[in-house]
């Protein structure tokens, strides 16, 4: 195996386009290592981005916000001003593993490690993040919920991986919240997870919403019916009937040991009604 | 092969030469003989493996050798002054804080990020902050309790 850190993005990616062998992108690590310690993979190149500049860096602009792709989740706690804008997509990265695991790990390989239960995605679907990919071709930008394929599966190329997720800018009276079920109160991977991202007019109804759902399909999803049920209201108990309704019917889970088919497709419309609730709260509504 | 690292360890300039793959748990202990952080999952499951890089709390079984060039970590072998105990380390021994002592390493460095963030935790908090620590003999309480009276005493 061979381990190389570039400088440059480009210089990452043609070091991974022009690999013959298995080559795989390590920021945070926190998935990579842990599956090269199972023999699930074994890499013949290791290239690491976190020496390229400003991929570490979180970015305010008028435009919203850059969070480079090695920026580790602990890091997105930190910055009051993300804090205030995003709190749904922090509270969701900073749902990911330990103390330990959020020093190191990124929103950018949960989304490429494309487990359907990625704490940090659906957050980011429902706040219309976009991902900055870079190839040796250039860069292009692509929605979030684009990136998954399947589990464990991605759509990007040979040779392209993300430099950067971007958040749009907030209008006012925006907010999100992100809820997920487990069975402990920490350290746990989600059952069922739904975001809530909304923006109220100044009467407190509302006007543009994105509901995503995790845990539920073998990708995270967005559920445009879901907004469609709470668009135009301001919450009341049956708008709230009818985004629990637009969840539920929009789930295709698995059974297993963590939870039944029955028991997630209830429990997403139960937390697409907290979930709601709590970024109309944030938003200012009442 | 190998990659050649120049890093910081414990405030010291340390060098050394690893495999590609080596993780810096292996790197401490078995190159630079600093057996103090210990390996209990492997998978950043345990946290007996904690240290402190560049100012975060990280599962030294989750960096790989290679990643330490240019950067400083701190370990348990660091903690003490000298022949003097960091609070947190004479406040376990006086507390009964441990058992067997394969996990109270992790659970010191994993204390001490925390004091640092918050000086004055609250009971919840310092669950939380410890909560990717595994102990498997004394149960929490009296880990709990040491790190409030070494708070206690490191704000006096």
């Amino acid at each position: 195996m061979r381990y190389i850190q570039p400088n440059t993005a480009k210089e990452a990616a043609a070091a991974l386009a022009k690999e013959k062998g298995k080559a795989f992108v390590l920021a945070g690590g926190t998935d990579l290592l842990v599956k090269m310690k199972a023999g699930v993979v074994e890499p013949d190149l290791i290239v690491d981005i976190k020496g390229i500049k400003g991929i570490k860096e979180i970015k305010k602009s008028a435009s919203g916000f850059v969070i480079g792709a090695a920026v580790p989740c602990a890091a997105l706690g930190e910055n009051k001003d993300l804090v205030k804008a995003w709190p749904g997509v922090v509270e969701g990265a900073s749902l990911i593993g330990s103390k330990q695991v959020q020093g190191r790990c990124t929103m950018a390989g949960n989304l490429c490690n494309a487990s359907p239960a990625a704490d940090s995605v659906p957050g980011l679907i429902a706040a219309s993040a976009k991902v900055v990919l870079t190839s040796p071709k250039g860069s292009r930008k692509v929605a979030v919920e684009a990136v998954p394929a399947g589990v464990g599966r991605t759509n990007l190329k040979k040779g392209e991986f993300i430099t950067a997720i971007e958040l749009p800018k907030r209008a006012p009276r925006s907010a999100d919240a992100y809820l997920r079920f487990i069975p402990r109160t920490e350290m746990d991977i989600a059952v069922v997870s739904c975001a809530v991202n909304l923006t109220l007019d100044n009467k407190g109804t509302i006007t543009a919403a994105r509901v995503a759902l995790g845990a539920v399909a073998i990708t995270a999803m967005l559920v445009p019916d879901a907004a469609k049920a709470i668009i135009g209201t301001k919450l009341d108990d049956e708008a709230k009937a009818k985004l629990a309704a637009a969840c539920s019917a929009a789930c295709k889970p698995i059974d297993d040991k963590r939870g039944t088919v029955e028991f997630r497709t209830e429990v997403a419309g139960v937390l697409a009604r907290r979930a709601a609730e709590a970024a109309y709260s944030r938003a200012g509504g009442k | 092969m190998g990659v050649h690292v120049s890093t910081t360890v414990n405030g010291d300039h340390a060098e050394f030469t690893c495999a590609e793959d080596e993780v810096l748990l292996d790197v401490l202990r078995n190159r630079l003989g600093l057996t103090g952080a210990k390996e209990g999952c492997g998978t950043g499951d345990c946290g007996a493996c904690s240290v402190i890089l560049d100012g975060r709390l990280v599962c030294s079984c989750l960096v790989l050798g290679a990643e330490m060039d240019g950067k400083s970590v701190e370990t348990i072998e660091g903690m003490a002054e000298g022949a003097k105990l960091h609070p947190l380390q004479q406040h376990f021994i006086d507390g009964a804080a441990l058992q067997c002592g394969i996990c109270t390493p992790g659970i010191l460095m994993a204390a001490q990020a925390l004091l640092r963030k918050n000086p004055d935790p609250s009971e919840e908090e310092i669950r939380f902050g410890l909560a990717g620590n595994l102990c498997r003999c004394t149960g929490y309480d009296k880990i709990v309790r040491a790190v409030q009276s070494a708070a206690k005493e490191m704000r006096s």
